[in-house]
């Protein structure tokens, strides 16, 4: 197609409109109620441009870009003095209520308004009347309200409601009057809430964690990140300044994230600022010196018979050290056995079954999801919002018979309405995806994996039978089973968060039986943490043989590295094994009650402090990068264990000078991760001879920030491990999609500058989206089954199924640490069902006493209609609660209860 | 011959001319209200802080010798909460003075700066903040600002109607 922009050819792609044409093209043209990820409304007129019928036409009419679909030999004029002096007046009407706030808002400098109006060069308010103000709201501990300064192009609502369905933000009041936010103050309810900062145009909703330490963007060193807080590995930029993370904002991934992410990621860094961070070795309680820690080690290890334990949240490159420092068969996996095995069997499923693992973009564009045992927007939020844009897809379907295209959002929502493509959810709980679902089965894990293996033998009689259903569950088992052999792309959705191996087993079943007859389909399962996929990859024991190795004394030294084993193992085994433990040498960066215990406490680096690597859950290997050098004696694991493996003489480690060597041994070592090294552009990388600075040119305050130190500044730190500077001094243009520091282009200081970083506008980024796939589905036409038989549940008198129950805020251990995230953590708690309560004779709140694997619990409960008869919800990982592995059956104690009436 | 003695001549007879070095210290000369010398920060006719920590200034720096951090009192007004600058690099150029949006940051006619030591030369916010409003009388910043502070509410800045009812159903 051509496409005629000031009479100049273009070849373009049909399908689009003229607004995403032109910017995919490279003009700047302002917009703002566009979006991307949101499509067009047409609603703030700010995208004119001429068009003419041919090219005799000289007169042309004024369209809005956005609302006009390209189409061959059309002609347009983006430079047309009537066009540009239209969006100037859209510009000015805008401004005449804009308050006089740039300096003291904190949009300022990353501001879309600021840009477009720049853009358009409207210069001075000609209205004379007055300013139109408003209240603002409290919104929760994340974001900050300022509606002053809206210019209402109903972004807002549009992404909060529409996209992330959520019900507690909307429009109110009408004409120049409309007021964005709650019907009354209070916390914003969606988890997706911090992507506001972002959507926003302009300083509505700001990010209220930055504003504690605010700092603007050009003057944040910035380096290319993969969030740490679950599975997804979702990219990330994360900020510093003045030697303190300052905040965190989405790095757009095409295929991974897209434009925005979820608030565990956003607000969640302030665990790397706590006061009580471990900045100091402390052996013995008595600091020491960063070079005197490998000497103390050196003689405590030389002596001594050896275990590691690595840990799901620490880097593959870090695991990868210990690994080679403790020897392989000392090497111990961090996580609860049943968490090791679940792990286990994801790899298993992923690498040797037929169907692909797929890409949070994948999921989107599926037309129908079944999830089992996953409480999608609590373990891995990101996937529930790409899920949610999936019911979408079958309804839209109709969108090709009556030529309407799928950008043209208020055409497609009136058109589509309330309909919803099929998504089925088996879960313990209701999850907040429930409003989006088709049908929901809410029941014991196992009862749900029987549903699963029953699905899958409908699908396939390969499969494994499963008799013994109810005929409500066959009823729905066959429904679900008939709409997803209808379906075009399928998708299965599970995960480890129910702790419970059927119900991965029965996932895989129904999704290798669905590849059987459609290619399309895949598969997606979430993991626990960060890197548990990456840590499952290495090979290592079980946590329990590593205790056993202690008190058995085959061991006396432990290196624990980045892992509270109390989070992993249970509170008395954990206790004993520490004090058997002769020496304990644990490597972290914040304090919990395993490094309470450490005879050597050695500070390691936060990922802000670390270059490293991850494996999120479909096993796409990702680069995270350092922000900014370390201060004191913190320093990234691997590093710490790398000076100890070269002082004791490993031979394998001995060669090891930096990070480029450790990641090129374990693509050498490691069959699953044999592309790690070709992730980013190794350390030597330059662009025409120059590093790529994750400082902006506008980097301020270079020789005062610690001129009351020292006058004389000192020489910028050298970085050893990427091809990223520490300086304001490098490469300006388009760095690789895998090290993008921040996005900026010329006029656009905005993140809507991401426009220009990719090869078409909502597309994958330049050189392709960062991340290397380690899984490649098998070509089989004999499919090994999973047979088991999950037992049929039955509740017991005195007895609760405890099941864990997660929340996106407090299940986490890190995120939890940060100040805001603690605000929204739920305090512990026990759920049971309406009926069993009144059984118990046990009201809301009221204390319940119950022992779930010799680990007494007196939790407040929580009444709710919708757990499961004979089962109890436990919250899972929630700080102050202890570790126990799940589900299991809980006694209760009648007699503290008893006790307590007295 | 005739050549030097003429230039002698000319050299002789400038003994009678008007002095024009100035015995400085001694003898000051008058410097105008524009003229770039040291930087001070400035107070809004209230007596409270101009300087609402918007960076501007440390971003139009050259030599990048400004470093500032922002921070709010309770009520919501931006002030900053260090503000260093280090003579040593500065090349009074006054570029900060043309970016700040509140006219806080000035250069004033003071140029006697010399120090011994070089550290001295690093100005915290303690030796930049004066008493008075400089060369831009009565700007008060807030007083036309949107954003709610102490004192001031929403509404009640220059040329602002009052906040919006949005319960109201009337046009």
């Amino acid at each position: 197609m051509t496409l005629y922009i000031d009479n100049k050819p273009y070849d373009v792609k049909a399908g689009k409109n003229l607004l995403e044409t032109c910017l995919t093209l490279g003009f700047d043209l302002p917009y703002f109620c566009w979006h991307p990820s949101l499509g067009s409304v047409g609603a703030c007129r700010q995208c004119a441009v001429k068009m003419y019928r041919d090219e005799d036409d000289k007169k042309g009419r004024l369209i809005m870009s956005c609302m006009e679909p390209v189409a061959n030999n059309q002609r347009i004029s983006i430079q047309d003095a009537e066009a540009r002096e239209f969006r100037e007046h859209v510009i000015e009407w805008l401004m005449t209520n804009h308050p006089h706030d740039c300096a003291v808002c904190d949009e300022g400098g990353s501001c879309h308004l600021q840009d477009m109006t720049v853009m358009t060069g409207h210069a001075y308010r000609r209205f004379n009347f007055k300013k139109r103000t408003h209240k603002n709201q409290y919104l929760g501990p994340f974001i900050n309200h300022e509606m002053n300064r809206c210019i209402q192009c109903y972004r807002c609502v549009r992404f909060y409601k529409d996209y992330a369905g959520g019900k507690d933000l909307d429009v109110f009041a009408s004409r120049s009057n409309v007021y964005f936010g709650r019907h009354e103050d209070g916390v914003l309810e969606s988890e997706f809430s911090g992507n506001l900062t972002e959507v926003c145009p302009t300083g509505v909703f700001t990010d209220k964690t930055l504003k504690q330490h605010y700092t603007r963007k050009w003057d944040l060193t910035t380096a290319p990140s993969v969030c740490q807080h679950c599975s997804l590995g979702c990219n990330i930029i994360a900020g510093e300044r003045y030697g303190e993370l300052r905040s965190i904002t989405s790095r757009y991934n095409g295929a991974v994230n897209g434009y925005f992410i979820c608030d565990r990621g956003r607000f969640g860094y302030e665990f790397v600022n706590a006061p009580g961070r471990i900045r100091k070795a402390v052996c013995d309680t008595e600091v020491v010196r960063k070079e005197e820690v490998t000497e103390r080690m050196k003689h405590l290890i030389g002596s001594s018979k050896v275990i590691g334990i690595g840990s799901p949240r620490a880097s593959v490159q870090s695991n990868f050290a210990l690994k080679m420092l403790v020897g392989k068969n000392n090497f111990y996996h961090g996580v609860s056995d049943n968490e090791h095995d679940l792990a286990n069997l994801v790899i298993k499923i992923l690498h040797e079954g037929p169907a692909p693992t797929l890409s949070m973009k994948e999921v989107e564009l599926a037309d129908a999801v079944f999830i089992l045992g996953e409480d999608l927007t609590n373990t891995a939020p990101m996937m529930a919002l790409a899920v949610r844009q999936s019911v979408r897809r079958q309804p839209m379907e109709q969108l090709a018979h009556i030529n309407i295209p799928a950008w043209h959002d208020g055409a497609v929502r009136e058109l589509v309405q309330e309909q919803k493509g099929p998504l089925f959810i088996a879960s313990v709980h209701t999850t907040k995806l429930d409003d989006v679902a088709t049908e929901t089965f809410h029941s014991s894990p196992d009862e749900i994996a029987r549903l699963g293996f029953a699905v899958a033998h409908l699908l396939d009689d390969d499969s494994p039978e499963e008799a013994s259903l109810s005929p409500e569950e066959s009823k729905l088992a066959q429904k679900i089973a008939s709409i997803l052999s209808m379906a075009k792309r399928p998708v299965i959705i599970s995960g480890a968060s129910c702790e419970t191996d059927h119900v991965l087993e029965a996932a895989a079943n129904i999704a290798w039986a669905l590849h059987r007859k459609n290619q399309q389909a895949g598969i997606v399962l979430t993991l626990p943490e960060c890197n548990s996929l990456g840590l499952a990859m290495m090979g290592g024991h079980r946590l329990e043989a590593a205790f056993n190795a202690v008190l058995n004394g085959h061991a006396d030294t432990a290196i624990i590295m980045e892992n509270d084993l109390y989070r992993h193992g249970k509170k008395s085994i954990v206790d004993e094994f520490l004090k058997v433990c002769k020496n304990i040498i644990v490597l972290d960066h914040s304090p919990n009650p395993t490094t309470e215990k450490a005879n050597i406490l050695i500070p390691s680096g936060t990922f802000a402090e670390s270059d490293g690597t991850l494996v999120n859950n479909e096993g796409r290997i990702q680069r995270f990068f350092q922000v900014y050098e370390a201060t004191e004696n913190i320093q990234e694991s691997w590093r710490w264990l790398l000076g100890l493996g070269t002082a004791l003489g490993v031979d394998e480690m001995s060669h090891w000078k930096s990070f480029e060597d450790i990641t090129q041994a374990i693509a050498k070592e490691e069959p699953f991760l044999k592309n790690i090294d070709k992730v980013s552009p190794p350390a030597g990388f330059r662009i025409n001879g120059q590093r790529v600075p994750r400082e902006t040119h506008r980097f301020s305050g270079r020789t005062a920030m610690l001129a009351n130190i020292n006058v004389s500044e000192p020489k910028p730190p050298v970085d050893s491990d990427s091809p990223l500077s520490y300086t304001m001094e490098g490469f300006r243009g388009l760095p690789p999609s895998s090290m993008i520091p921040f996005f900026w282009a010329p006029g656009w200081n905005s993140v809507q500058s991401i426009n220009k970083y990719q090869q078409e506008v909502g597309g994958p980024l330049r050189d392709g989206d960062p991340g290397i796939r380690c899984f490649e589905p098998v070509q089989t036409s004999k499919i090994q089954y999973f047979k088991s038989d999950p037992a049929i549940f039955e509740s017991q008198e005195d007895h609760l199924l405890i099941v864990p129950l997660h929340h996106i805020f407090g299940s986490e251990e890190l995120s939890a640490r940060s100040p805001a995230v603690g605000e929204r953590c739920p305090a512990p708690y026990v759920m049971v069902n309406t009926a069993d309560s009144a059984d118990l004779k046990i009201h809301e709140n009221e204390e319940l006493s119950f022992e779930v694997g010799g680990q007494p619990y007196q939790l407040p409960v929580k009444v709710s209609s919708e757990m499961p008869r004979g089962m109890a919800g436990l919250p899972y990982g929630l700080p102050g609660l202890p570790f126990v592995e799940l589900p299991a059956w809980g006694i209760l104690n009648k007699e503290m209860k008893w006790m307590k009436q007295q | 011959m005739f050549s030097i003695i003429r230039s002698m001549w000319i050299t002789f007879m400038h003994m009678f001319h008007k002095r024009e070095t100035v015995q400085y210290p001694e003898q000051k000369n008058k410097l105008t209200t524009r003229w770039r010398g040291r930087i001070v920060l400035t107070r809004d006719p209230d007596m409270g802080e101009r300087c609402v920590g918007c960076y501007l200034c440390a971003a139009a720096c050259p030599v990048d010798c400004i470093s500032l951090q922002a921070t709010e009192d309770e009520h919501g007004r931006r002030y900053p909460e260090f503000f260093r600058i280090n003579f040593s690099r500065c090349i009074f150029c006054g570029y900060c003075e043309e970016a700040c949006p509140t006219y806080a940051i000035q250069l004033i006619p003071d140029f006697e700066m010399g120090e011994y030591d070089r550290q001295n030369l690093v100005y915290e916010k303690k030796d930049l903040l004066i008493d008075g409003q400089g060369k831009y009388p009565g700007y008060n910043y807030y007083k036309v600002a949107g954003l709610a502070i102490g004192g001031k509410d929403k509404g009640e800045a220059q040329n602002e109607d009052p906040p919006v009812d949005v319960r109201s159903l009337l046009p």
